[in-house]
């Protein structure tokens, strides 16, 4: 095959020109002048060909070379991926950092994954087998906690040729092939090739039917999110996005987690490998970086490769869900992911919409949104890919046009609030802007495997949280004395639910992730506290009363004196609310 | 090689056009000659095919479309360094003003730098002491941080990086080399000289280099300051393993200079008329903060900027807060009670606090006590908000109790004198002496084994 080639015309930061039909396709990745720097074609007219660059454009002059390669920008899909960190456009971190140094330098030519590891890899397939893309043919131990499955190519379709032997393999080495109808060998390998940009492909979509675990009360008992389903993590700076995202990264019940630092820090992306690489997953009693990938293309590297690297990572997280395993991408932030399609856009000179954004920026967040999804893959096997993207409103102000477009494409809204942040009340998701719409989908699994009452209890809590806030505008004008004193008890608990329940440390041992069982107990005891300090007062108590008895505050603090695997405590809880309630009955007898 | 063009064929304001060039690279600097004397330099910021249109670093004054010859120089922008930088002044393109000749380059680096590979950092955890209670005990500096200061026009945020520079020290193993970069863009006089003095008169300046682009000097030359500056630190830093800090300001004159270049380019504006790239040109800047494995020195920041109409949200310090880790704010009403530092706490935040204290490097309650003063201070705003409704007389025990912590707070806790050098436990203890004027119930953030230990016994009958 002829490789088509053209010279630099213009240069304009990361964007670079070509004069005339130069017959390179759209989306098709080039390499640009000496260092061959990788780019992708994104317009195309007779007098001009357009492209942008992923590394730094500085020395390139009119009439470098620019050739083309054929092929969309793609990732590389095969045993390695977990366990690793890659730039923007899948060049593996750690390979540049041997080859180039602590900087990273541009033109560095390497393989997204090692093509010289040989893996101990178990044919599943036999001679005469009927294949078709999805399936399965091989199976690799990839890292202590997860078992990859190679499958074939969507599209390939055909009866097995030949098969190898169970041995140790590359992910080059072909290890089967197929006729194809027509005709046509195909050899098959542990490793593919995927455009970014296009969705892979899938039998049937199913809707949300169990929910993602974080191990963090407001989300999973307030606002649970769907496995396959979409979140939105928006707040200004300050107010803890990373954090959570960390959290859910680090506790959600996923099999495979995809993290993507998308213009970030630097130090966050070297924190998240130190820490994940020491922290044992609590359900395999794996390290987590065992069934982690990271994508980490910083602030400070170029703002091509930081529009691709969102892509990058929603493919890494389908192939993985083609094999069967839910999957769920934190995305931090999808903002400066918006922010770099607007610089490019600005650079290409393109009419701008809202606040200098294109007008395609809501078409371009509902394409990445709805690669999210429970999926029947084309194998049989089912899988998800659930996304949860931070959003870094200008101003922390969520009126701003990312955050509103984002709300349209995402059923799950995380709102940080400025003002718990600063109280340092963490996580600073504020109940009253938040809300999930999986709710209705997920009650079924919530009655059947947490508790029938669940989703009611559930209830009970966001109306106290309300009342509460509809009474602190009375409170903020007049003081709190001046209200009745069942008035007085909503904001007694709410304080309770806001301290005791919805605040989580996460650098407790015990608290940083809670299980399911031990939500609901919590709920269930301060409810039960409720409905029995209600009783009193109904005949008369006074509020401050029950407050001298120090039962509020024991309760708020049983988050830490209740360890996780033990929680037959709870029953002293409920034990001491009896008595106390007995013992106010008895004396005012 | 370097062939000279004669003429131009436009000026815009900085930006100058020229016609007919071959080889012209993106990002090359360019040596300008106007009338056969002036020397000026400018960059390459657009090519098209024969057609370069270069940025003026010292302004087109007295250029005509004939009086200037252009050589390209073939490389990126660079400058020389070598350990004599020292102790030495230079403008803001990195040449030496201080009469005392040209700098012996022992190599020369490309002042764009590259991006630090995640994989090659070391996620900063040393603290750095600073005697000031507002940031040692609630807002930490962390070796290797980049934490800004969000300042307004007429608030001490100059006398608060000379009080940093003084006392930042790293505690017992200090014998590890220290020095300061110090970039001024768009700054005052004053403010330089205010520097300049404070640097002599405490005895670093021989451990300084300062990179001065004053109020009156070319705003073009603005762009590249901070990066000539960052250059020279990570030459120190990870070639000779000294212990860096720098301090940019003002900020807010970088980014103005950057819109005016980017509107006299006619590019597409996006907020108040800053170019959509604002947040990457400010990335490559603050993100030259940090530690590599392996490598024993560091860049830590401080850049200061002024936030225009203390505006928070204004899209300088908003795109600023998104990158660096961290931010300590000043406070106008602070300042007007007499306070020094005038630190708002609230908004103000160290991110590497958190793995930077505790047992082994300040001490185990710092944490909790942290999270408490922040909490406790937030419910005094609401006390006072709720105050200045009803009256203070009607407010509820307690609340009042919450109005005299933050009275205490203010004036014990955050106000300090300009030399006042306070060691952390003196700071940590006079939180725990503030917390005491409160009844221990009240205190919920804190680890209850912590609270029995630290908790000043003397005053819990209060």
């Amino acid at each position: 095959m002829e490789t088509k080639t053209g010279n630099i015309f213009g240069i304009n930061g990361p964007i670079v020109y070509l004069k005339g039909n130069t017959g390179f396709k759209i989306s098709e990745m080039v390499y640009v002048g000496e260092n061959r720097l990788v780019g992708e074609v994104i317009h195309l007219t007779t007098e001009q060909t357009t492209i942008q660059v992923y590394e730094e454009t500085t020395g390139l002059k009119p009439g470098d070379v620019v050739t083309a390669t054929g092929n969309a920008i793609s990732v590389t899909l095969g045993p390695g991926i977990l366990n690793n960190i890659f730039d923007g456009i899948q060049r593996p971190l750690q390979g540049i950092a041997e080859k180039s140094g602590a900087f990273i330098s541009s033109g560095v030519q390497l393989d997204a994954l090692d093509a010289e590891k040989k893996w101990k890899t178990h044919l599943t397939i036999k001679e005469k087998d009927y294949v078709s893309g999805g399936s399965i043919i091989a199976e690799v131990q990839e890292t202590s906690s997860i078992v990859h499955k190679a499958m074939v190519p969507p599209g390939v379709e055909g009866q097995i040729l030949s098969v190898q032997p169970d041995g140790d393999y590359t992910i080059e080495d072909v290890i089967a092939t197929v006729l194809l109808s027509d005709g046509t060998e195909y050899p098959l390998r542990l490793a593919q090739k995927w455009p970014i940009r296009v969705p892979r492909p899938v039998a049937n979509r199913y809707p949300a039917s169990k929910p993602l675990i974080t191990g963090q009360r407001i989300l999973d008992t307030l606002f649970p999110i769907a496995k396959g389903g979409t979140a939105a993590v928006p707040g200004g700076f300050g107010t803890g996005k990373t954090m959570t995202q960390h959290q859910i990264a680090k506790w959600a019940d996923a099999d495979i987690i995809i993290y993507i630092g998308c213009g970030e820090r630097g130090n966050e992306m070297t924190q998240v490998l130190e820490d994940f690489s020491k922290l044992i997953d609590p359900r395999t009693k794996k390290p987590l970086m065992d069934r982690t990938a990271l994508i980490a293309n910083t602030s400070n590297m170029p703002v091509a490769a930081r529009e691709a690297s969102i892509y990058t990572g929603v493919t890494l997280a389908e192939y993985y869900r083609d094999m069967g395993y839910d999957v769920a991408i934190m995305a931090d932030s999808t903002s400066r992911w918006a922010e770099a399609l607007r610089e490019l856009s600005g650079r290409l000179e393109e009419m701008p919409a809202e606040e200098g954004f294109p007008a395609y920026l809501a078409s371009r967040l509902s394409q990445f949104y709805e690669r999210a999804g429970l999926m029947q893959n084309l194998n049989g096997t089912e899988g998800s890919v659930s996304i949860i993207g931070a959003v870094s409103p200008q101003g922390g102000d969520f009126s701003e046009p990312v955050t509103q477009n984002t709300k349209r494409f995402v059923r799950c809204f995380w709102g940080l609030d400025k003002s718990l942040a600063y109280a340092r009340h963490f996580p600073a998701i504020h109940w009253l802007t938040s809300y999930s719409e999986y709710l209705s989908d997920l009650s079924p699994w919530y009655a059947n495997n947490v508790a029938h009452n669940f989703v009611d209890y559930r209830n009970q809590i966001m109306t106290l949280l309300n009342q509460e806030s509809s009474l602190m505008e009375i409170v903020k004008l007049i003081g709190s004395d001046v209200l009745p004193d069942d008035q007085k008890l909503v904001l007694e608990i709410a304080r309770v639910i806001r301290i005791g329940f919805l605040q989580q440390n996460a650098f407790h041992p015990e608290d940083t992730c809670v299980p399911m069982e031990k939500q609901y107990r919590m709920m269930e005891t301060i409810l039960h506290l409720y409905n029995r300090s209600k009783a009193l007062i109904s005949l008369g108590m006074p509020v401050r009363i029950l407050k001298e008895s120090g039962i509020f505050d024991r309760i708020t603090s049983m988050k830490y004196e209740v360890p996780n695997d033990n929680l037959s405590l709870f029953e002293n809880y409920h034990k001491e609310i009896d008595d106390f309630y007995e013992e106010i009955m008895k004396q005012n007898a | 090689m370097s062939i000279e063009y004669l003429g131009l064929s436009e000026i815009n304001g900085p930006l100058i056009v020229l016609e007919g060039v071959q080889d012209a690279a993106f990002d090359e600097i360019v040596e300008l000659t106007v009338d056969g004397k002036e020397k000026k330099l400018g960059r390459v910021i657009e090519v098209y095919e024969d057609k370069a249109v270069i940025q003026v670093f010292e302004g087109s004054d007295n250029m005509s479309l004939k009086n200037t010859h252009t050589r390209f120089t073939g490389h990126p922008m660079e400058i020389g360094l070598s350990p004599d930088i020292l102790g030495r002044i230079f403008d803001g393109a990195g040449r030496p003003i201080d009469d005392l000749g040209p700098v012996n380059a022992e190599e020369k680096r490309n002042i764009n730098g590259q991006p630090l590979n995640p994989v090659a950092r070391e996620y900063p955890r040393n603290y750095i002491h600073t005697g000031i209670s507002a940031i040692d005990g609630l807002t930490t500096l962390i070796r290797g941080q980049k934490l800004p200061i969000f300042s307004g026009n007429g608030l001490p945020h100059d006398q608060l990086a000379a009080q940093l520079v003084r006392q930042a020290s790293l505690g017992a193993d200090s014998n590890e080399q220290f020095a300061v970069v110090f970039a001024a863009m768009g700054a005052k006089h004053d403010v330089a000289d205010y520097f300049k003095r404070t640097f002599e008169e405490s005895g670093v300046s021989d451990h300084v280099v300062m990179f001065l682009n004053l109020a009156n000097d070319p705003v073009v030359e603005r762009l590249i300051t901070p990066k000539v500056a960052l250059t020279a630190a990570e030459y120190l830093a990870f070639e000779k393993n000294m212990h860096i800090l720098v301090i940019l300001t003002d900020m807010t004159s970088f980014a103005e200079a950057l819109r005016e270049v980017s509107s006299s380019k006619g590019e597409i504006p996006s907020r108040k008329g800053f170019p959509g790239y604002l947040y990457s040109e400010f990335a490559t800047i603050y993100e030259r903060a940090g530690i590599i494995h392996g490598s024993e020195g560091s860049v830590t920041q401080i850049p200061i900027l002024t936030m225009p109409n203390d505006d928070i949200t204004h899209p300088i310090p908003d795109l600023t807060g998104y990158i660096t880790e961290g931010q300590i704010v000043l406070d106008r009403s602070l300042h007007g009670q007499s306070i020094y530092p005038p630190i708002s706490i609230l908004p103000s935040l160290s991110r590497l606090m958190k793995d930077g204290i505790g047992e082994g490097f300040t001490r185990k309650d710092h944490q909790d006590l942290a999270n408490q003063l922040f909490s406790c201070y937030a419910k005094v705003g609401e006390a006072r908000a709720l105050a200045s409704v009803i009256g203070e007389d009607e407010l509820s025990d307690i609340d009042k109790k919450y109005l005299e912590f933050g009275k205490a707070f203010e004036q014990q806790y955050l106000k300090q004198t300009e030399t006042e050098n306070r060691s952390i436990e003196t700071t940590l203890d006079i939180g725990w002496q503030l917390l005491s004027m409160l009844p221990k119930a009240e205190l919920d953030r804190v680890d209850t084994k912590i609270l029995d230990e630290y908790y000043p016994d003397d005053s819990s009958q209060k």
